[in-house]
C-alpha cells in the first residue's frame, strides 16, 4: 500500500511539473500580434487600471501568503497522519475541540478582512468619487446590438465603434469622462489596460473615465453577454497626443464631400433601406439604428471590429452580413453586382 | 392445521412484471426511494449538462472555429448553466438529503411523504419542460429553439422584443414549476429535522449533516422564492403587458439583477453546504477521529445562512451602484470568507492526529480540501469590487465557480457517492474503478479549470462563441479543452463502476466503513421502515458507544 501511494504521488507530481512547464513553453510560443499587452490586466496604463493593477497585487500577495499556509497543512496532515502499514489498529486519541485554537483561526482571519476591506474601500473610493476636471473630454457612449456609438457633445462628434481620446500626462491631465448609455440590452464596456469594466445598461446611465498614460491602440470587447453576437462587438481605443487628437476631431466635425464621380453610389444609398439606419451628415441619409456612416473611411474596421476596413470587406458586408457576423441585425441589401461595385465606391468617399 | 392456510399465492413469488415495478417506483412516497430518484434523473441530467459543455469547449479550441453557430453556442451555454445548477445540483443534493436524513436522525420517513413525492415530481417535470423547448420553443415564428438568455436571464434580453418565439417561455416556466417543487423538499427537510429526531437527539447531539441541510432548507425557502415570484413578474411582462423590467417602458433592468442575485448567491450556499456536510461525515470516519469543533462547525454554518442573505450585490460591482452600495457588499462578501475559512480549519484538524485512511471517498475530499481553499481565495480577489471591474465576467469568473462548483462540490458528491453506495445499493463499488475515476478527474478538472483563469486575466469575457487570434488565448483554451476528455472519461468510470458493482458487486455489509451514525446501524440496503425500533441515543456518534463501551463519547461532550 505505501509501495502504491509513493509511485502515485511521484506520478502526480510528475504530471503537473509536464503540465506546468508544457505550458509555460506553449505559452511562450504564442503569437503574440501587434498588441504586445493586448488585454491583460496586469499591465495598466491609465489610472484607474493603474489604482486596481495596486490593489491586486495586494490581494494576491494576501491570498498567496493563505493559500501557501493553509496548503502547507494539509499537505502536513496527510503525509504525517496517514495510517501506515505496521497500523496496530487502535483508534487515535479522539479529540473533540479547543476553544483556544478557534479563538486564535477566527480572529486572525477577521484581521486579514479588516486590512484587505480597508485596502479595497480606499481605491473604489479613489475610481468612482474622482473629481473631474474642467479640461476633461466628455464622450458619451452607447451600446447597441452589436455595435458601440460615440457622441462628443462639445464637439458635435459622432462616430462608431473606434473611439479616440488624447493622452493625457500628469503634469497636464486630459482625462476622459464617458457616459455609458443603452440603446436595447446590457452592454460592458471593457477596456483591461485602461480600467475596469462598467455596464451599459438601458435606462440606468452609468459613467466611468479613463486617462491613457501612453498614445497607441488599446483593445477590448463586450464583457455583458448582450445576444446573439455579442462575441463580436468588440472595442478600440486611439490614443493619440493632443494635436493628433484635435486633428482627429477637426475632420470629424466636417461634413461629407462628394464628388459627381460617385453619384449613382449615392443616389443607391438613398434610394435603397440604407438611410433607414445609417446617417451621412449633410445629405438626406440619417438613421440612427445603425452607425453613422460620415467619415466611414477614417476608421480601421467594420462590423465592430469583425474586419479590416477594405473595400472587398466593405462590398461583402453590404452583400451578405452573415457572412462576417451572422446574427448582426445589418440586413443582406440584395443588390445586383453593378449597384454593389457603386455603392462601395460611394462608400470609399466618405472620408 | 389445515393445508390451506398454508397456501401462499404462488403468483405473486413469481418476480413482479416490469410495469409493477415502474408502478411502485412512480407512486411511492418513501424517502429513500425518492431519494435514489432524484440521485438518477440528476446524473441523467448531468450527462446532458456535460454534453453540452463538450460542445461549447470543442467550438473554443482555437479562435474563429465554427464547430457550431453563435446562435447553438449561445443555446449551449445557457441550456448548461440552467440544468446543472437547476437540474442536476440542487436534485442531487436534495436526493442524499432525502435519502440520508430521516437515516441519520433515526426517522422513519420524512415529515410529509406525500409532500416529498410533490417536489420530486415539480423538479422532474421543470426538467422536462426546459428540454421541452427543443421541440415546442419555436412556436409560430420559426424562432430559436432553446432559451438563449444566458442562465441569468438579464433583463431586457428576456422581452419580447429581444426574445421572440416561446423559448424564454419555456426557460422561466421550468424555473417556475422547479422552483415550488425545491420549496416544498426544502419545508419538508426544515420540519423532519426539527420534528422527527429520535429520542435523545437534542439539536446538539445531532449528525453535522442535518445541521448544515437544516440551513441549506431555510436558505432554498429565503432564497428560491424571490426568484419564483420574479418568474412571475416575467411571465406578466411577456403576456400581460407589466413593465416590471420592460425598459423601453420605464421598467428596470437593474432590479430583475437584484431578484436573480438575491437567488443567485444564496444558492451557491444552499449547493455547497451540502457539500460541507458530505465532508463533515467522510473526513471523521476516514481519520478515524470525532469532528473538531462541532459546536463551532453548527455556529460557522448558521453564520454562513445569514451572511449569504447580504452578500448578493458582489455580482453587481459593474452595474453602477455607486461607491458606497460597493463598499458595503465588500464588506459582507469578505466577511462570510471568515466562518468558510474556519471550516476548512477545522476540518484539518479534524485530519489532525488521526490514522488516514485513501479510499476513494477520502481521496474525493482531500481533493476538496485543496480545491475548495483556491476556489475561495479566488473568490476573496473577486471580493475586493474594483478586482472584480477587471475579473467580473471574464473567464476567471467561470474558472473561479466551476472550481466552487465541480471542484467543491461534485468532488464531495462523488465522496458521498462511494460513501454511502454500499448503504444504497447493498454492495461495495470497485475500489480500483474509484481511483481511476478519482485521478482521471482530478487530472482532467485541474487541465480544464487550473488554465481557465488566464484567458480571464488576458481579458477574455464570457460567453464568446469565438475569440480574436493574437490575444493569447488560444493556447490556454486549448488546454482547458483537452481537460473535457479526461474529466469525461472519469465520469464513464464512475457510471460503470455504479453499475458494474450494483450488479456484481460484493455484499457491503451494514457497516462497512466501520463509521459512527446510525444510518450504519440499519441493514444495507435499509427496509422500508429504516429501523426495526427506534434507536435512543446519547452523543453524537451513538455507533462509537456502542463499538467503545468503556469510552464513550457522551463522557466528554
Amino acid at each position: 500500500m505505501l509501495q502504491m501511494r509513493s509511485s502515485m504521488s511521484r506520478f502526480l507530481a510528475q504530471t503537473i511539473g509536464l503540465l506546468f512547464w508544457s505550458a509555460a513553453a506553449v505559452w511562450a510560443s504564442e503569437p503574440k500580434g501587434s498588441f504586445p499587452d493586448g488585454t491583460n490586466i496586469f499591465a495598466p496604463a491609465s489610472t484607474p487600471a493603474k489604482s486596481i493593477f495596486g490593489l491586486s497585487l495586494f490581494v494576491l500577495a494576501v491570498t498567496g501568503a493563505i493559500f501557501l499556509v493553509v496548503f502547507a497543512l494539509l499537505l502536513y496532515c496527510v503525509v504525517k497522519f496517514r495510517k501506515r502499514k505496521n497500523d496496530d489498529g487502535r483508534e487515535p486519541p479522539q479529540v473533540y475541540g479547543s476553544n483556544q485554537v478557534e479563538l486564535a483561526w477566527t480572529v486572525i482571519p477577521v484581521l486579514i478582512v479588516v486590512a484587505l476591506f480597508m485596502a479595497t474601500a480606499r481605491v473604489i473610493a479613489d475610481v468612482q468619487k474622482a473629481a473631474r476636471p474642467d479640461n476633461a473630454i466628455e464622450v458619451i457612449a452607447i451600446g447597441h446590438q452589436f455595435w458601440w456609438e460615440y457622441r462628443y457633445p462639445a464637439f458635435g462628434v459622432v462616430t462608431a465603434n473606434e473611439l479616440h481620446v488624447p493622452v493625457s500626462d500628469a503634469h497636464h491631465p486630459t482625462p476622459t469622462f464617458m457616459k455609458l448609455l443603452s440603446a436595447d440590452t446590457d452592454h460592458s464596456f471593457w477596456i483591461p489596460r485602461l480600467a475596469g469594466k462598467t455596464d451599459l445598461i438601458p435606462n440606468h446611465p452609468n459613467s466611468m473615465w479613463i486617462d491613457p498614460h501612453e498614445t497607441g491602440i488599446y483593445l477590448g470587447q463586450c464583457a455583458q453577454y448582450c445576444g446573439t453576437q455579442h462575441a463580436k462587438m468588440l472595442l478600440r481605443v486611439y490614443v493619440q497626443s493632443q494635436d493628433e487628437f484635435a486633428r482627429w476631431i477637426q475632420e470629424q466635425r466636417q461634413q461629407a464631400t462628394v464628388g459627381n464621380a460617385v453619384s449613382q453610389g449615392q443616389r443607391i444609398f438613398e434610394t435603397t433601406a440604407c438611410i433607414n439606419c445609417h446617417t451621412v451628415a449633410g445629405t438626406v441619409a440619417n438613421g440612427r439604428f445603425g452607425p453613422d456612416l460620415t467619415h466611414l473611411m477614417s476608421r480601421d474596421t467594420i462590423a465592430a471590429g469583425a474586419a479590416k476596413n477594405t473595400p472587398e470587406n466593405l462590398r461583402q458586408w453590404i452583400l451578405n452580413p452573415a457572412a462576417i457576423k451572422p446574427g448582426s441585425l445589418m440586413p443582406a441589401m440584395q443588390l445586383s453586382d453593378p449597384e454593389l461595385d457603386a455603392l462601395t465606391t460611394y462608400l470609399e468617399t466618405l472620408r | 392445521m389445515s393445508t390451506e392456510s398454508i397456501a401462499w399465492p404462488t403468483t405473486t413469488a413469481a418476480s413482479p412484471s416490469f410495469v409493477d415495478h415502474l408502478h411502485k417506483w412512480v407512486t411511492t412516497v418513501d424517502h429513500k426511494r425518492l431519494g435514489i430518484l432524484y440521485i438518477v434523473y440528476a446524473l441523467i441530467f448531468l450527462v446532458i449538462g456535460g454534453v453540452e459543455a463538450t460542445v461549447m469547449r470543442i467550438q473554443l479550441i482555437r479562435p474563429h472555429n465554427n464547430f457550431v453557430s453563435p446562435q447553438v453556442f449561445n443555446r449551449m451555454f445557457t441550456m448548461h448553466g440552467t440544468t446543472m445548477i437547476f437540474f442536476v445540483a440542487m436534485p442531487i443534493l436534495f436526493g442524499f438529503a432525502n435519502y440520508l436524513i430521516p437515516l441519520m436522525i433515526g426517522a422513519r420517513d420524512m415529515a410529509f411523504p406525500r409532500l416529498n413525492a410533490f417536489g420530486f415530481w415539480m423538479t422532474a417535470f421543470g426538467g422536462l419542460l426546459l428540454y421541452f423547448s427543443l421541440i415546442g420553443a419555436n412556436g409560430l415564428y420559426g424562432a430559436g429553439n432553446a432559451p438563449d438568455v444566458g442562465w441569468f436571464a438579464y433583463a431586457p434580453l428576456t422581452s419580447q422584443t429581444f426574445s421572440v418565439g416561446h423559448s424564454t417561455d419555456f426557460w422561466t416556466l421550468a424555473l417556475l414549476v422547479s422552483g415550488f417543487g425545491s420549496i416544498s423538499t426544502a419545508v419538508n427537510i426544515v420540519a423532519t429535522v426539527l420534528c422527527m429526531r429520535c429520542p435523545g437527539m437534542t439539536l446538539a447531539k445531532m449528525p453535522l449533516f442535518a445541521w448544515l441541510n437544516l440551513v441549506m432548507a431555510g436558505l432554498v425557502i429565503l432564497a428560491v422564492s424571490p426568484l419564483t415570484a420574479a418568474q412571475i413578474m416575467l411571465l406578466l411582462d411577456r403576456y400581460l403587458g407589466a413593465h416590471f423590467f420592460d425598459t423601453q417602458a420605464g421598467g428596470s433592468a437593474v432590479i430583475w439583477m437584484h431578484f436573480f442575485w438575491i437567488f443567485g448567491h444564496p444558492e451557491v450556499y444552499v449547493l455547497v453546504l451540502p457539500a460541507f456536510a458530505f465532508a463533515s461525515e467522510i473526513i471523521p470516519v476516514f481519520s478515524r477521529k470525532a469532528i473538531f469543533g462541532y459546536p463551532v462547525m453548527v455556529g460557522a454554518t448558521v453564520a454562513i445562512g445569514f451572511i449569504s442573505m447580504s452578500v448578493w450585490a458582489h455580482h453587481m460591482f459593474t452595474v453602477g451602484m455607486g461607491a458606497n452600495a460597493n463598499t458595503f457588499f465588500v464588506l459582507s462578501t469578505m466577511a462570510i470568507a471568515v466562518p468558510t475559512g474556519i471550516k476548512i480549519f477545522n476540518w484539518l484538524a479534524t485530519m489532525w492526529g488521526g490514522k488516514i485512511e485513501f479510499k476513494t471517498p477520502m481521496l474525493f475530499c482531500i481533493a476538496f480540501l485543496f480545491q475548495f481553499l483556491i476556489a475561495g481565495l479566488t473568490g476573496v480577489m473577486m471580493s475586493a469590487a474594483p478586482f472584480d471591474w477587471q475579473l467580473g465576467n471574464s473567464y476567471f469568473v467561470v474558472a473561479h465557480f466551476h472550481y466552487v462548483i465541480v471542484g467543491g462540490i461534485l468532488f464531495t458528491l462523488f465522496a458521498a457517492f462511494y460513501y454511502w453506495f454500499p448503504k444504497m445499493s447493498g454492495k461495495m463499488y470497485s475500489e480500483i474503478l474509484g481511483k481511476l475515476h478519482f485521478w482521471l478527474f482530478l487530472i482532467g478538472f485541474h487541465l480544464t479549470f487550473d488554465f481557465m483563469h488566464v484567458p480571464g486575466l488576458l481579458g477574455m469575457p464570457r460567453r464568446i462563441y469565438t475569440y480574436e487570434p493574437g490575444r493569447g488565448w488560444d493556447s490556454w483554451n486549448l488546454i482547458v479543452t483537452i481537460g473535457v476528455f479526461f474529466q469525461a472519461a472519469g465520469i464513464l468510470v464512475f457510471l460503470g463502476n455504479l453499475l458494474w458493482s450494483y450488479y456484481r458487486g460484493k455484499d457491503a455489509g451494514s457497516d462497512p466503513w466501520d463509521a459512527w451514525t446510525l444510518e450504519w446501524s440499519t441493514n444495507s440496503p435499509p427496509p422500508a421502515y429504516n429501523f426495526a425500533s427506534i434507536p435512543v441515543i446519547k452523543s453524537r456518534r451513538p455507533l462509537w458507544d456502542l463499538k467503545h463501551p468503556d469510552d464513550p463519547d457522551w463522557k466528554y461532550e
